[in-house]
């Protein structure tokens, strides 16, 4: 060996090191290229990203703002409270028809009281300014307040959604023109209105709150089902999937003998988390709805089948963080003779809890997204009525949010684009929060050995 | 009850604490131990030497089963502490690595507190009755490791916050704490610098009145201050076991006269 050495000395080369050789040239190139392949790279998914968000969110925010048009009006006992008793019970045979004409009739008398002209509009173009959902909602309240019959009372109603297009820009006099659900002289009117301080925009807690609503009043249409209907599937796939994933993990990585039938549940489990989540869905389907006779649309179903999707990444990441616990720890608690169980749960499950928490957290993160499982099993219905609380809700019909987006996309009416985009933002909140969680987590729980 | 297994030795009136017979330890299809018959003495610093690779190690983890964490491993022979076979059917691991302590080559305290780190193995063991006792376990065990008066104002502090010498020191405090009756070592000083490395030799010296210390170590210096009976590997097969002053002047095979010398290994 020494010698070997000595005999490769190698000649002083007589080169000077203050100037390059081409060897070195070419070397120190193709690293300045290579670094410059991965600066395009960055500034090109930066830009996809930009480019996303700014269509997302330039479609999208507008959702969050919504325009109401002020009526003054009389509530009448004679029309609204028939056996004149106040009580709700017997107010509620009143048809949402009679307030929609009360309101019709109140809409010009009331723009009038305020003094704006009114001229060459008919009272019916002025009543359809405003939603068809607005009577509905002055229903909704005089039965939960009976009290307010008979007074004179201030209300802001949903303006229709072209006025409402109009307010924000997408609907134009020229678009009006070749429209047939709303004219130039709405359009008008909408303007002195808003001069007046009769039309106003605010922001759209309702979008938020609010079940879905028909093709034909998007102004009224909201998330409230939707995102009540994703978050008991989140806590569905929280509660079944963490606890089987993780005691599945541990099993297999700290106390399953290493035999071949081990390593063919491990290539299973991998080709299980590449599986298309359609497939899921028909899997959901056949088993869950079909032979186990679970009712379809509902969280429960939902969450069944996303819990299958998102077990093999939770697998996956759990066995990747406890294959990360130094063998030293392991070593060190058995050494003071800790049995294997006390071993897993004393000193490695702790230890590998950051890793776990972020891979469950990202696996939730994707199974909150997940679109196509959830058309299968019904999820798409229209659903107008929030599901009760868990754990009767889990049963009940509901949305989810990723499938609500597809359902607004599917609408022919403008307004809807809006609300699709409007949707997406929310999802993209929810993914934007589960992710932080998983971070400060995953800080929170980090120790250093 | 085994007094068949009791022998007269050279070392006064040392009882044998473990006595391996044709042990063979087999990783998967390499044989890695040959045949290793050896006695380990009471009160006694039993040193293991030998190049890297021969076996020593792997010897050492079998005394406490550490080697059943292993799944290719395999032992054959018979192993027995106090004339109780280690390998028996009825062998709880956990039994036998409460009175078979194990210092390992890396410092590897728990990410844990000074005091949880100590107080693991009496915990899970239920040795302490309530707190004080604990808090005394604690404290008898961080002096007999010489690290009390260190750690007494930090022992809430993480263990892997001390010096290497220290966390060394703290990980034989945890060993002592659940009251072993041998405690194995294996290169505890290997990664520690000679300051450090001399507290941990003269810990050894003490620990020696209590129990039977059997030390595994590349240093032949260190085996010949630390230790009384020395045992070289070479290649799986223990080659000479003896008086630790006869194997360094007089060895009687040739190939530990070579190790100690320097042409092997």
């Amino acid at each position: 060996m020494t010698d070997a050495t000595a005999q490769n000395t190698p000649a002083p080369s007589g080169k000077s090191l203050l100037s390059l050789d081409q060897r070195t040239r070419r070397r120190n190139a193709s690293e300045r290229r290579f670094r410059l392949y991965g600066a395009v790279a960055i500034c090109l998914s930066i830009a996809a990203l930009v480019m996303l968000l700014t269509s997302v969110i330039g479609n999208g925010a507008s959702a969050f703002f919504q325009t109401y048009a002020k009526i003054e009006l009389t509530l009448d006992p004679a029309e609204l409270d028939p056996e004149g008793n106040r009580n709700p019970d017997e107010m509620g045979k009143v048809t949402t028809l009679r307030y929609g004409n009360l309101m019709k009739a109140a809409f010009p008398a009331s723009l009038q009281a305020a003094g704006i002209s009114t001229e060459g509009i008919s009272d019916t173009e002025i009543g359809d300014m405003l939603s068809k959902e607005a009577p509905a909602q002055l229903r909704d309240r005089v039965l939960s307040d009976p009290d307010m019959l008979g007074e004179s009372v201030e209300f802001w109603a949903l303006a229709n959604g072209r006025i409402d297009g109009y307010i924000k820009g997408r609907v134009s006099m020229a678009s009006a023109e070749r429209d047939s659900n709303v004219s130039p002289a709405q359009l008008q009117l909408a303007d002195r209105m808003r001069e007046a301080g009769l039309l106003t925009t605010r922001f759209n807690w309702d979008f938020i709150t609010f079940p879905d609503a028909s093709e034909l009043r998007p102004e009224a249409a909201g998330l409230g089902v939707a995102i009540v209907g994703s978050a008991y599937m989140m806590l569905i796939v929280l509660f079944l999937a963490l606890p089987i994933g993780v005691a599945a993990s541990i099993y297999l990585e700290e106390f399953a003998p290493q035999n071949r039938f081990t390593d063919l549940i491990e290539v299973n489990i991998s080709n299980l988390a590449a599986v298309p989540s359609i497939v899921f869905g028909i899997l959901g389907l056949a088993v869950f709805i079909n032979y186990a006779g679970l009712p379809a649309s509902a969280p429960i179903v939902g969450g069944l089948v996303l819990t299958l999707m998102t077990l093999p990444t939770i697998i996956i990441s759990t066995r990747a963080a406890l294959k990360a616990v130094p063998p030293s720890i392991r070593s060190a608690a058995l050494g003071v003779g800790a049995s294997k169980m006390q071993t897993v749960f004393h000193h490695v499950l702790p230890l590998a809890m950051p890793g776990i928490l972020t891979g469950t957290i990202l696996g939730l993160a994707q199974a909150l997204g997940e679109t196509a499982p959830l058309l299968l099993i019904g999820m798409v219905a229209f659903v107008r009525d929030y599901p009760s609380w868990p754990i009767d809700g889990f049963f009940d019909p509901a949305s989810a949010l990723p499938v609500q987006v597809y359902n607004f996309t599917t609408r022919g009416d403008p307004a809807f684009v809006e609300r699709a985009s409007g949707a997406i933002i929310v999802l993209l909140v929810f993914l934007l929060c589960m992710n932080l969680l998983a971070i400060y987590l995953r800080r929170k729980f980090e120790r250093r050995w | 009850m085994y007094d068949m297994n009791r022998v007269e030795n050279a070392v006064g009136q040392d009882e044998i604490k473990i006595s391996a017979r044709k042990v063979q330890v087999y990783y998967g299809d390499t044989h890695a131990i040959k045949d290793v018959d050896v006695d380990i003495l009471d009160k006694t610093v039993t040193a293991f030497i030998g190049p890297s690779g021969c076996g020593k190690s792997t010897f050492l983890r079998c005394l406490n089963r550490m080697n059943d964490t292993i799944a290719a491993a395999r032992v054959e022979g018979k192993i027995a502490l106090d004339g109780e076979d280690i390998y028996d059917r009825r062998v709880d691991p956990v039994q036998l690595r409460a009175k078979v302590g194990m210092v390992f080559q890396k410092p590897n305290p728990f990410p844990k507190s000074i005091y949880d780190n100590v107080a693991y193995g009496p915990r899970i063991h239920g040795l302490a009755r309530n707190k004080a006792e604990l808090d005394e376990i604690v404290e008898r065990s961080l002096r007999g490791a010489a690290l009390w008066n260190e750690a007494k104002d930090r022992l809430q502090e993480p263990g892997t916050g001390l010096s290497g010498g220290q966390q060394q020191r703290l990980c034989i405090a945890r060993a002592v704490a659940t009251s072993p009756e041998v405690l194995l070592m294996d290169e505890p000083c290997s990664a520690l610098d000679p300051i450090a490395t001399g507290q941990v030799e003269e810990l050894i010296e003490q620990l020696r009145q209590q129990f039977s210390v059997v030390i595994v170590t590349h240093s032949m210096q260190q085996a010949a201050r630390v230790s009384q009976k020395t045992a070289f590997f070479h290649l799986g097969n223990l080659v000479e076991y003896g008086e630790t002053d006869d194997i360094f002047t007089k060895p009687k095979d040739s190939r530990t006269e070579s190790y100690i010398s320097g042409r092997i290994g």
